[in-house]
């Protein structure tokens, strides 16, 4: 497999498809650089033509921004849109609803206008176009998964159907937990919470989650973002359950299915 | 008798008026304290938010039970505003059911669709006791809530029980003296409610039907001016700014945050300097997010006026249900409490005359502050379109650009991202380690 930077193609003259924005989480985190295989791998076998920043993506600024630190921000976002618009780029798929929502709602307002795409939304148009096949029977037939919704995604964006309906999909039984959708709890990660000690409190907000997700009896928590990845797997840590319980981002279950 | 009677009624109505439109302008000057934002765009997509959140109260139906209740009060409240008009007219020019000239055989239809309103408002008001004082529901017992905002919130139940009883026992004498077709009690037909209650004035001799009439009839509309008069001190406030306060809200999906164009502006001149060149010279030095409430926006105070302390946003906080100290409810009651204090401030001394308090640690503090994850549960929830989150962030932004405060784990990230241009302390080299293993 060949995974090409922007560069290559500009070298090239030529731009491709799609960037995959691959996030610090899914290039860095041991679990997350996973998920980023996983998608690479869904994209190259489904012939999208697509490429990465490489080495030249930086963070985006959203940790920065949500703990009130508006100045990295902006040297973190104007950099970006800088070398966004100098390759041109025109359509932006992100396997991270944090750089997904500020990709797609927070960089206009500074002169970064592309079409952000999530990997579950990109999924479920692959799936519809007919280009993601699933295999037969497979690992999780007749299993539950649960869908854990991240709140950049759901509650920011309004997503809450594309990846549902990817799982469904797949040979399993899809089960809601008591808190879904728009009423879904927080994995604890977000508004720069994953960079520090949580708070004093009666419990950690990722332990509270944990254990509703196993509540469902479930033996797949299917989560859409790297974070909240992080966050449940400590969780079901927690409950002492994770040996029948997996942690599992869409884009990994999606990864083993195909056929 | 007449006369005096319509000027008492003038006096009280008159008072009651200038008292609440004090008030009124008070709060006004309080919320325009806020710094300027402009939020006069899409006057469709505004006024649709104001037909269905406000008026069709869209959010309450998160919860269907509760909300049919909310309904059965609320619709109680818009309607019977054309039952007290006639009462006040009434009063005014010493007539008696001015309206059933006007309206005929529509009248006695009008004023039975009230009494079952009145009925269903004293019922609704009863559960919401219960819910409240016995069922003791979570939201509604947390240390928020502790003191004035309890008894508040009773005492709005109450009163209303009682002004709709008023209401229905004035209208029962006011039935029994027309069967006994007495010449000032003019024949309306019958009413639903309090005509089949009127069977229990029978015994009674005119006199004393005539006193409990004109009792109810005082009683229930100086309850309703004095009630006029307490609702700028209440979260009952809400019934009158939830419709302004719809029109005005937040149109950006949730994720978004509202960017800082003073901070683009210097970053930028840091990035490219040759800008510079054409830059006017700063006036003063511009101040990096809130403090206190001046520095917070108009809508933000008027969000911490439009508050109910219904605790929904609480409820579902992952910060608050996993016991930290952050409450969103707390968060917008403090900041109206700071409101508010500014208020009295200005009355007394003209102008405010710094009283060395802030929003940011007098009411608000860092650990509160430092406990949200920004998950936007708050602002879904909450029916009146508030955003908790909004006076959050601008704290924060306080609290890291203008006083260097930050846990140490959040300094050491601000510095990855500078150096390393992530949040980790990667090297940048690595950054596609992945995809080299994976071309391999
Ligand atoms: S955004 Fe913050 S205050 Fe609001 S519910 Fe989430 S954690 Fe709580
Ligand atoms: S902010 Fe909204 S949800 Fe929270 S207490 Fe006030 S009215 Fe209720």
């Amino acid at each position: 497999m060949q995974i090409k930077t922007m560069a290559t193609y500009a070298a090239n003259g030529e731009t491709p498809e799609i960037l995959f924005w691959v996030g610090c989480a899914g290039s860095f985190d041991q679990r997350a650089q996973k998920i980023t295989k996983a998608f690479a791998t869904i994209l190259e076998k489904t012939g999208v033509q697509f490429a990465i920043l490489g080495k030249e993506e930086s963070c985006t600024g959203d940790p920065a921004r949500r703990a009130g630190n508006e100045f990295i921000f902006q040297m973190m976002a104007q950099n970006n849109i800088q070398l966004l618009n100098m390759y041109g780029v025109k359509k932006i798929v992100t396997a991270c609803p944090h750089c997904f929502n500020i990709l797609k709602n927070e960089y206009p307002a500074l002169g970064g206008n592309y079409e952000v795409i999530h990997h579950t939304t990109f999924l479920q148009s692959l799936i519809d176009e007919g280009k993601i096949r699933m295999k037969e029977g497979g690992a999780f037939k007749g299993k539950k998964i649960t869908y854990h919704d991240s709140c950049y995604l759901g509650r920011g964006n309004n997503i809450y159907e594309a990846p549902r309906k990817v799982l469904e999909t797949l040979d399993a039984e899809l089960v809601e937990m008591k808190r879904c959708r728009s009423k879904g709890l927080c994995c604890g990660a977000g508004g720069a919470q994953m960079f520090k000690e949580e708070e004093k409190g009666t419990t950690r907000i990722n332990i509270e989650r944990g254990r509703e997700a196993v509540d469902t009896g479930a033996s797949v928590i299917a989560s859409n973002c790297p974070f909240c990845m992080t966050m449940l797997t400590d969780g079901v840590k927690e409950t002492g359950k994770e040996d029948e319980v997996k942690v599992l981002d869409i884009a990994e279950l999606i990864a083993l299915h195909l056929e | 008798m007449r006369i005096l009677q319509e000027l008492l009624f003038i006096i009280a109505f008159g008072t009651a008026v200038y008292l609440f439109s004090t008030k009124v302008r008070q709060i006004r000057r309080n919320i325009l304290l806020g710094r300027d934002e402009d939020l006069n765009d899409h006057p469709d997509l505004r006024w649709k938010n104001v037909l269905l959140l406000a008026f069709g109260q869209k959010k309450m139906f998160r919860n269907p039970l509760v909300a049919v209740l909310h309904f059965f009060v609320y619709a109680g409240f818009i309607i019977i505003n054309l039952e007290i008009l006639e009462i006040i007219l009434d009063g005014i020019l010493g007539k008696h059911r001015l309206f059933v000239p006007v309206l005929g055989g529509l009248y006695p239809i009008l004023i039975s669709a009230f009494e079952v309103l009145a009925v269903l408002v004293v019922l609704g008001c009863a559960i919401f006791l219960v819910r409240r004082n016995i069922l003791k529901l979570r939201r509604f017992m947390s240390r928020d809530l502790n003191g004035w905002p309890r008894s508040d919130a009773n005492y709005i139940l109450i009163t209303e029980i009682v002004l709709m009883l008023l209401f229905l026992t004035m209208n029962a004498a006011d039935q029994q003296m027309q069967l006994r077709g007495s010449e000032h009690y003019i024949a309306t037909g019958n009413f639903l409610v309090s005509g089949s209650l009127a069977s229990i004035f029978n015994s009674m001799p005119d006199g004393t039907l005539i006193a409990i009439e004109r009792t109810c009839w005082w009683l229930h509309i100086l309850g309703i001016l004095a009630f006029l008069n307490y609702l700028p001190y209440s979260k009952h406030l809400h019934i009158i700014l939830a419709f302004p306060n719809a029109y005005y809200a937040r149109l950006e999906p949730m994720g978004e945050m509202e960017n800082m164009p003073a901070v683009q502006r210097e970053v930028q001149l840091m990035l490219q300097p040759e800008l510079a060149a054409n830059e006017p010279a700063p006036e003063g030095m511009p101040k990096f997010g809130a403090k206190d409430v001046f520095d917070l926006s108009w809508k933000n105070l008027l969000d911490a006026y439009s508050c109910t302390e219904c605790g929904r946003c609480s409820a579902a906080c992952p910060a608050n249900i996993t016991g930290k100290a952050l409450s969103p409810r707390k968060i917008m009651m403090d900041t109206r409490d700071r409101a508010e204090a500014v208020g009295r401030n200005i009355n007394e001394n003209g102008a405010f005359k710094d009283d060395g308090k802030t929003l940011l640690r007098d009411h608000i503090t860092e650990e509160e502050l430092r406990a949200c994850t920004t998950c936007n549960a708050c602002v879904q929830e909450c029916p009146v379109s508030i955003s908790p989150l909004d006076i959050i962030v601008q704290l924060r932004r306080h609290l890291v650009m203008e006083e260097s405060s930050a846990p140490a784990e959040w300094t050491g990230m601000f510095s990855n991202i500078e150096n390393n241009m992530a949040p980790w302390k990667f090297s940048m080299d690595d950054r596609d380690k992945w995809a080299e293993e994976m071309n391999q």
